[in-house]
């Protein structure tokens, strides 16, 4: 809509991958307006951006409103998943030796 | 008939503030003084279809320039520009008038423009030309294609870098306008623009609104999905046809 509305995301710990290699990200800006490059009026756009470094460099996704709402399942889906394995791990006191005796 | 030879070249020029400009400035190669048009892009930046509009009008015989209003986000691909400049609320009304300005002298200055100055902008660079209508003198004629946020319906979405909403500056207004504007455009909504429409018409400005059925944002534009063909043809005949009555010099071709 030409708004100028943004929504940022503080990330820690974060790294994108983009034309220049992988680089540490900061933020996530998240925006709903006219796309640059898919096929839409209007697309969810996320920047991810290291702000600290000054911003210069992004990498960048245009989705339609049913994707950007398919990945965010996906991405709540994933995190469950990967913690309630990671808490089995744990639980089972993690044995690294168990585990990678296919390795031996 | 035969085609009008051009002349393109990435110009400067001074504009808000005295701070160095740049704009795609096309014109008629032939001899002849012709108007001048400054092309205002939207928040999307200074991308290849703005100029192309810049060389669409100098094929039509005027001397045009599209200036780059992110020129104070630094270099790089319009779209990582344009990213840059939306968490910061993008260029700053007082630099896109300043700006304007400062392209609109640059247009006087040169040798084959007879003095008539358009604007035209679309969608965001839609709403700085209503505005550049209310403020800069000596505009002959203004073109808002679908320029949203003229009419603020929620005074809380006025920034510090866009404090008053357009249409409140109408009064100003010196230019006769041309609106372009799609019936299913979310912003500027069909209200909006009969807002927009019965205020020109109750201070007795000159314009002429063209509102199109089956047409949303961006009709004009053939690299998005809002693309129509005959809305996109109909409007750019009411735009040449506009700037040709208004411009056009009557010592000269144009």
């Amino acid at each position: 809509m030409c708004s100028y509305i943004v929504m940022k995301a503080a990330l820690r710990d974060s790294s994108a991958k983009g034309s220049k290699g992988w680089m540490s990200v900061d933020t996530a800006n998240v925006y709903y307006d006219h796309p640059f490059h898919a096929p839409l009026d209007h697309a969810l756009g996320i920047d991810f951006i290291n702000e600290a470094a000054g911003g210069r460099e992004r990498v960048a996704v245009e989705l339609s409103a049913e994707s950007a709402r398919e990945l965010i399942k996906q991405i709540e889906a994933a995190l469950a998943n990967g913690e309630r394995e990671h808490a089995i791990a744990v639980a089972a006191n993690n044995t690294p030796v168990a585990n990678c005796e296919y390795l031996t | 008939m035969a085609y009008e030879g051009l002349q393109t070249e990435t110009a400067k020029f001074r504009g808000h503030n005295g701070d160095m400009s740049e704009g795609y400035f096309a014109r008629p190669a032939r001899s002849g003084k012709v108007g001048g048009i400054v092309v205002i892009h939207g928040a999307g930046g200074w991308d290849e279809w703005v100029c192309e509009v810049a060389r669409k009008f100098a094929h039509h015989g005027f001397a045009a320039i599209s200036p780059n209003f992110y020129v104070r986000f630094g270099e790089g691909s319009p779209d990582d520009v344009a990213a840059r400049a939306r968490p910061t609320g993008g260029a700053s009304d007082a630099e896109v008038m300043g700006d304007v300005l400062g392209a609109a002298a640059f247009l006087r200055a040169q040798a084959n423009v007879n003095g008539k100055i358009g604007v035209i902008g679309f969608c965001s660079g839609g709403r700085a030309t209503y505005m550049a209508a209310c403020t800069i003198p000596n505009l002959q004629a203004a073109v808002d294609c679908w320029g949203g946020s003229v009419v603020v319906n929620d005074p809380a979405t006025l920034t510090a870098k866009r404090p008053v909403a357009p249409i409140d500056l109408s009064a100003n207004i010196t230019a006769p306008m041309l609106g372009l504007f799609g019936n299913d455009d979310m912003n500027p909504s069909r209200a909006d623009v009969d807002k927009i429409e019965a205020t020109l018409k109750r201070l007795g400005k000159s314009y002429e609104f063209h509102r199109y059925d089956g047409a949303g944002h961006n009709f004009l534009n053939y690299n998005g999905p809002g693309y129509r063909l005959q809305q996109a043809q109909d409007g750019w005949k009411r735009v040449m046809a506009f700037y040709g009555k208004h411009l056009s010099d009557p010592s000269g071709t144009r």
